[in-house]
C-alpha cells in the first residue's frame, strides 16, 4: 500500500520533471508486449524523422500498472498523450473534463476514412475526444480437424447447431470449449455475445450503462441460454483455476476444440496447429437481431491539462493517417481503424476485417463497457454461475445490488451516454 | 553530560523518525481519513462518514475475507510448533549439520511470489504435478484450487512451508542462547529428554516464542502474495483475504474510500493482536 503510494508519488514527480522540458512531447503508452512495443517504437522513430523540431519521449508501462496510474496522471501532472480505450473507459474521463476535445482533427475527409463504429466510440455528444488506432474482434478460434473428426463438417450457423456440435464433440471425448476463468474476463465474452445475439446492441448498451436491472427477465434469459451449455458440460473442466493462456494449451494439444477469444491469440498458434485453426463468428440465436460483434478499440487521447497540446495534435493527426495505421497494425497483426489501410496478409486477419466491416455495430467487451466496479463483481458472478448454474438467481441478484449501488436504483438511471 | 547525551540521541534518531513519520505515519493517517469518503480517483471526494463501514458490515465478501484471515491465523499456529520441532532436531552437533540446516532454511530465502507460483503449478488442476503423481498411482483427480472450500487451505499449505523455516531459524538462534550449564544441571538432576524440553528448554525460549508468534500472526493477517499469485481470491471470492480485497476494491474497482476502510479494519485487527501479544509478554515478565 505504502509502496504503491510512494511509487505514484515518484511517477508524479518524474512527470513534472519531464513536463518542464520545453518542446518535448511526452507520450505515455501501455503497449508493453513485445510486438506492440516494437511497433510503437518504430512509429515514434518515423514520426521523429518527419518532425525533427519535436522531441518525442515515449514512456512504456506495463498494462496493469498503467490502468492504476492513469487517474493520477489525468488529475495531477499529465503527459501530452495517453493511450486508453474507447467507449465507457473514455467517457468516464470525458464527463469530468479530463480529456481534450479533438473534433478539430476530424475533418470530413478524416471522418470518412475511419470505421464508423470506431468513430462513434470516441465521440460524446457529436464531438471527438480520442484517436482510435487499432481494433480486434472476439470470436471463435477452433480446430477444424477436431470438429470434422466428431462429424461437424460445417461451422454451426445457429445456436441449436452450436449445442449439437458440443454434444458430438463430447461423444468423441473432446471438450467443446476451452476456457480459463481465473482472470474472470474470458467468461464475460460469453455473456456479451449471448446478450448481443438475443437482445441486440441497443439493449446491451443500455444494460452496460447501468440503465436496466440485472433482474430483468431479458438478462435472465441470457443466462438461461448460457446454462444450456454449462449443464451440457461444454466448457473445459476446472476452468476457475486456469488462466486463458493455460486454457489455450488444451486446444493446441487436441483436448478441446474451440475457444471464444480475441484475435490477439493468433500469434500464439504453434506452427504445426496453425493450419488446422479456423476463425468463425458467434452463431446467430434470433434471426431478427442484427450481426453485432465484440471488437475492442484502442485509442490515444490528449489530457485536458497537457502542456504541449500543439505537438500532441500533430502526433495524433499522424496516427490517424492510413499509411501509419497500416504499418503499425501490420506489425501487431491487428486491424487498422482507418478503412484505407491494408491489413497484413494473414487469413485470420482478413476474415476478421471482413466480419467487422459487415457488422451492424460493435461492443467493446464487458469490462470496458461498464464501470470497473460493476464489471469485477459481475464477472465473478459469471464465474460462479459457470461452476454452479443453479445459482442463476442469486448471481443476478448480487449483480443487481451492485448496479443499484453504483448507478442508483431509479429506472433509466445511469451514466450519461 | 546528560544534556549532550540527550541532544545526540535526538540528532541520531531524527532522520529515522522523520522518514517513519513521512512514509508510515502520515500515509496511515491519510488512509484512515480517506475511509470516510467515497472517491473513484477522478471526481471530487464525497464525505460519507461511516457509510463505508456500514457497507462493510453487510458485505458478504468482507465477511468471507475476515473469516479467511482468521482461518489463516489459526492454521499458522502450526508453524511455531513445526519450527520448534525442526529446530530441536537440527540443533545437534553432527557432521554436515550446517548444510542440512541451510537446506531447511531455504524456503524462507525464496520470494513468496516464487513459492506461490511453484505451489500453484504443483496443485494446478489441469497440468499440475500433484495430479500427474496421483494419476500414476491410480489416485483420483483433484482440483483444490477450483474448490470454494479448499482453495484457501491450499494457499495456507504453501505459506506454511517458508513460515515454518522462518520459525525454525528463530528457534535455532534461541536454542543457541540456552546455557549449556542449565541443561547439564538438569541432566545431573535426572531429567530425561522430554521433561528437559518441557521444563527447561521451552521456558528458556520465552522471548523467542513471543517473536515467533508475533511474526506468524502478522504474516497470517497480511497474507496477500499467495492470494494474488495462486487464486486471485477465487473461485469467486471464496479464498479472498482482507489484504487482497482491499487491493481489489481500491485498484480494480476504483473505490478508494472503501478500500481504505478495509485497510483500516485490517490495521485495527492487527493492532489488537499485536497489543494482546505485547500485553501477554509484559504480564509474564512482571509475574
Amino acid at each position: 500500500m505504502i509502496m504503491q503510494a510512494s511509487l505514484a508519488l515518484l511517477i508524479a514527480v518524474a512527470s513534472v520533471v519531464c513536463d518542464a522540458v520545453a518542446g518535448t512531447l511526452v507520450v505515455n503508452a501501455n503497449t508493453a508486449d513485445p510486438a506492440p512495443r516494437a511497433a510503437w517504437e518504430e512509429l515514434a522513430a518515423r514520426f521523429q524523422a518527419e518532425n525533427p523540431d519535436i522531441e518525442l519521449r515515449l514512456n512504456i508501462y506495463d498494462g496493469e500498472s498503467y490502468k492504476k496510474s492513469i487517474r493520477n496522471w489525468l488529475t495531477s501532472a499529465p503527459p501530452d498523450v495517453v493511450y486508453w480505450n474507447a467507449g465507457y473507459r473514455m467517457r468516464q474521463f470525458v464527463g469530468p473534463g479530463l480529456l481534450e476535445d479533438l473534433s478539430d482533427l476530424y475533418t470530413p475527409a478524416v471522418k470518412a476514412s475511419i470505421h464508423p463504429s470506431a468513430l462513434d466510440l470516441v465521440s460524446v455528444g457529436g464531438r471527438q475526444y480520442g484517436v482510435p488506432y487499432t481494433y480486434y474482434p472476439v470470436g471463435f478460434f477452433y480446430r477444424r480437424d477436431l470438429l470434422q473428426s466428431a462429424g461437424v463438417d460445417e461451422w454451426p450457423r445457429d445456436w441449436e447447431g452450436l449445442v449439437a456440435a458440443c454434444v458430438k464433440l463430447k461423444a468423441k471425448g473432446i471438450e467443446p470449449f476451452a476456457i480459463g476463468t481465473r482472470d474472470l474476463w474470458p467468461a464475460a465474452a460469453w455473456f456479451d455475445y449471448i446478450d448481443l445475439r438475443l437482445n441486440g446492441l441497443d439493449f446491451h448498451t443500455e444494460l452496460m450503462r447501468g440503465a436496466i436491472p440485472y433482474t430483468d427477465p431479458r438478462v435472465a434469459r441470457v443466462l438461461e441460454y448460457w446454462r444450456v451449455l454449462v449443464s451440457t458440460r461444454c466448457f473445459s473442466r476446472n476452468h476457475a483455476s486456469s488462466s486463458w493462456q493455460e486454457s489455450q494449451a488444451l486446444v493446441y494439444t487436441g483436448k478441446a476444440a474451440m475457444m471464444l477469444i480475441g484475435n490477439f491469440i493468433v500469434p500464439n498458434f504453434p506452427a504445426d496447429v496453425r493450419d488446422r485453426m479456423e476463425f468463425a463468428p458467434f452463431p446467430a440465436i434470433r434471426p431478427d437481431i442484427g450481426r453485432f460483434e465484440e471488437a475492442p478499440v484502442n485509442t490515444l487521447h490528449i489530457p485536458a491539462r497537457a502542456r504541449n497540446k500543439d505537438d500532441a495534435r500533430r502526433f495524433l493527426a499522424y496516427v490517424l493517417r492510413a499509411d501509419v495505421q497500416e504499418a503499425l497494425n501490420k506489425a501487431t497483426l491487428q486491424i487498422p481503424v482507418n478503412l484505407r489501410s491494408a491489413v497484413a496478409p494473414d487469413r485470420f486477419l482478413a476474415q476478421a476485417r471482413d466480419l467487422l466491416a459487415k457488422s451492424d455495430g460493435l461492443a467493446q467487451y464487458f469490462d470496458r463497457d461498464t464501470s470497473e466496479d460493476l464489471a469485477s463483481i459481475a464477472m465473478k458472478g459469471f464465474q460462479e454461475f459457470m461452476m454452479y448454474p443453479d445459482r442463476l438467481d442469486s448471481v443476478l441478484a448480487a449483480i443487481e445490488r451492485a448496479r443499484q449501488r453504483i448507478y442508483g436504483s431509479a429506472p433509466g438511471a445511469g451514466i450519461p451516454k | 553530560m546528560r544534556t549532550r547525551h540527550g541532544s545526540s540521541t535526538v540528532i541520531l534518531l531524527a532522520p529515522a523518525c522523520l522518514l517513519f513519520a513521512l512514509f508510515v505515519i502520515y500515509p496511515l493517517l491519510r488512509g484512515v481519513a480517506l475511509s470516510f469518503y467515497d472517491w473513484n480517483g477522478v471526481d471530487a471526494k464525497v464525505w460519507v462518514g461511516l457509510g463505508n463501514y456500514r457497507e462493510l458490515w453487510a458485505d458478504p465478501v468482507f465477511q468471507t475475507a475476515l473469516a479467511n484471515n482468521l482461518r489463516w491465523l489459526a492454521c499458522y499456529a502450526v508453524a511455531p510448533a513445526l519450527g520448534l520441532a525442526l529446530a530441536v532436531l537440527l540443533h545437534q552437533r553432527l557432521r554436515g549439520m550446517r548444510v542440512v540446516r541451510s537446506l531447511f532454511f531455504m524456503p524462507f530465502v525464496l520470494s513468496q511470489v516464487i513459492v506461490g507460483v511453484v505451489f500453484g503449478w504443483f496443485f494446478h488442476s489441469r497440468f499440475g504435478l500433484l495430479n500427474e503423481i496421483l494419476g500414476a498411482v491410480g489416485g483420483p483427480h483433484v482440483a483444490p484450487l477450483d474448490s470454494e472450500r479448499w482453495a484457501l487451505y491450499t494457499m495456507i499449505v504453501a505459506g506454511l512451508w517458508p513460515q515454518t523455516a522462518y520459525c525454525m531459524i528463530l528457534y535455532l538462534t534461541g536454542l543457541a542462547t540456552v546455557p549449556d550449564e542449565l541443561t547439564d544441571a538438569a541432566r545431573v538432576d535426572g531429567a530425561k529428554d522430554p521433561s528437559l524440553l518441557r521444563y527447561v528448554v521451552i521456558p528458556q525460549l520465552r522471548p523467542v516464542h513471543f517473536v515467533v508468534s508475533m511474526v506468524c500472526a502478522v504474516a497470517a493477517l497480511r497474507s496477500f502474495d499467495y492470494v494474488m499469485i495462486m487464486t486471485l481470491g477465487g473461485p469467486h471470492n471464496s479464498s479472498t483475504v482482507l489484504g487482497y480485497y482491499m487491493y481489489e476494491q481500491t485498484f480494480l474497482s476504483l473505490r478508494y474510500g472503501y478500500g481504505a476502510a478495509i485497510a483500516t479494519v485490517l490495521l485495527g485487527l492487527m493492532s489488537c493482536i499485536v497489543f494482546m501479544l505485547l500485553w501477554h509478554l509484559f504480564y509474564r515478565e512482571r509475574s
